[in-house]
């Protein structure tokens, strides 16, 4: 995509380019470059409604459709903590994986007894 | 049955957004939209359903489920039962009739997982769409989408699915036909509970949160049509969630999506059939991987750990 936005993560730096139509989620599953962010920023349901793909947005200008308010407070999106799948781009980004996030998917104890073998 | 409760009778799902979900569930899922009501609920229902509808959908600031509900004999059953679910210890609630457009007098009780469920005994039945009861013909002609032909279960993560288990089956004549055990633990992991002759009629996965969602399953008739609903997936660029392919648990043929707020729906086809007198089912969990995808047997993070 050649209009699109610079998105960087911190601390790493890694980059990819989101057109503002697209959201960030997305952006990284056509990109596919950077298997250390798809690692960091789960794919979850797509919607806003799950949770798992909760980034901070640390520079930047952007648009989000709506998320769930309960991963999302009202202090978290004037924070910048969001959704990265409801997530539009207007000006390039700075992102990292959200510090706090409780991560639904590695919460669940049949994942976690699986992990252990 | 032998509580008389008979079956699965609507499921209300919260929306992020009204627009998009109303589209999804009636262009995709190809349900029939039959109305909004005043609270501004839309209403759908699957072609071959009798009744007025099946699905609700109600907009809020965070997508799941509200409550599922389950239709019981008749008036006099419903009375009995609610008596039962107080004795049980539930907190129940009676919703008035009308609350729910064409909808009769509902009981509500919470359940050990954190479920919310209902009871009724009367709803208005406007037959099946299309084709009503009298010299039907096969199918309708107008049908969108996956053509989905009706709500037919839900599967809920939550904590304490042995409590929930013991409610719906000791209070209501639920029958366990199948079930995951980690016998290391001795723990069930998850549950699948009938009241007719379909392999679950709703089901539970543990989970260390209660009351969540993990999908709303709707039946198609064969393999080709769970085919087919997967090329429009491709086509509308529908988030996936895995799939086509069959379940070792129940042996449907299925595949897994979401709807535009996040909450995970499902089609599938076939599946295994239990009696009263049918032993339960019983999968380890160390095969887990092929109890739920049989020809991947590998486990998916995202489907076993996502919900809303
Ligand atoms: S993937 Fe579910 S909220 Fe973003
Ligand atoms: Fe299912």
């Amino acid at each position: 995509m050649a209009e699109g936005h610079r998105i960087t993560l911190a601390p790493e730096g890694l980059a990819f380019s989101c057109g503002e139509e697209e959201n960030l989620l997305q952006a990284l599953q056509r990109v596919g470059v950077a298997p250390a962010l798809l690692a960091a920023i789960p794919v979850g349901c797509r919607g806003g409604g799950c949770g798992v793909c909760r980034i901070h947005v640390r520079a930047g200008e952007y648009r989000t459709g709506r998320m769930s308010r309960k991963h999302i407070s009202e202090a978290d999106e004037t924070a910048g903590t969001v959704l990265a799948c409801r997530v539009f781009p207007e000006s390039d980004l700075e992102i990292e994986v959200d510090p706090s996030a409780a991560n639904p998917i590695t919460r669940s104890p049949t994942i976690a007894k699986q992990q252990r073998g | 049955m032998q509580k008389g409760v008979m079956r699965p009778g609507h499921v209300q799902i919260r929306v992020l957004d009204m627009e998009t979900a109303v589209a999804h569930y009636r262009d995709r899922l190809g349900l029939i939209h039959t109305h909004t009501d005043s609270q501004g609920r839309n209403y759908f229902k699957g072609w071959t359903e009798i009744d007025a509808f099946s699905v609700v959908l109600r907009e809020a600031d965070e997508p799941g489920m509200d409550f599922m509900a389950l239709k019981v004999l008749d008036a006099a059953t419903l009375a009995a039962r609610k008596q039962d679910l107080i004795d049980y210890g539930c907190q129940v609630e009676t919703i008035p009739a009308g609350e729910l457009d064409g909808c009769g007098e509902r009981v509500r009780f919470d359940s050990p997982t954190g479920h919310w469920f209902e009871l009724f005994a009367e709803k208005e039945q406007t037959g099946k769409w299309g084709v009503g009861d009298r010299n039907p013909d096969a199918w309708p002609e107008d049908l969108k989408g996956m053509k989905a032909t009706r709500f037919d279960h839900c599967l809920l993560y939550g904590d304490d699915i042995d409590g929930t288990v013991d409610l719906l089956s000791s209070v209501l004549g639920f029958q366990l036909a199948e079930q995951v055990r980690d016998e290391e633990a001795d723990l069930r992991v998850a549950a699948f509970l009938t009241v007719s002759m379909k392999a679950h009629d709703v089901a539970f996965v543990r989970h260390e949160e209660k009351g969540k969602f993990h999908h709303a399953s709707f039946y198609l008739s064969s393999w080709e049509d769970v085919l087919r609903a997967a090329d429009l997936i491709s086509m509308h660029d529908i988030a996936l969630d895995i799939g086509p392919t069959r379940h070792g648990l129940t042996h449907g043929q299925t595949i897994y999506f979401f709807d535009p707020s996040g909450n995970r729906n499902e089609v599938f086809s076939g599946g295994d059939y239990t009696y009263p007198d049918h032993p339960v089912v019983t999968w380890d969990a160390s095969q887990l991987g092929k109890a739920i995808f049989y020809h991947d047997r590998q486990l998916n993070e995202r489907f076993l750990g996502v919900v809303t």
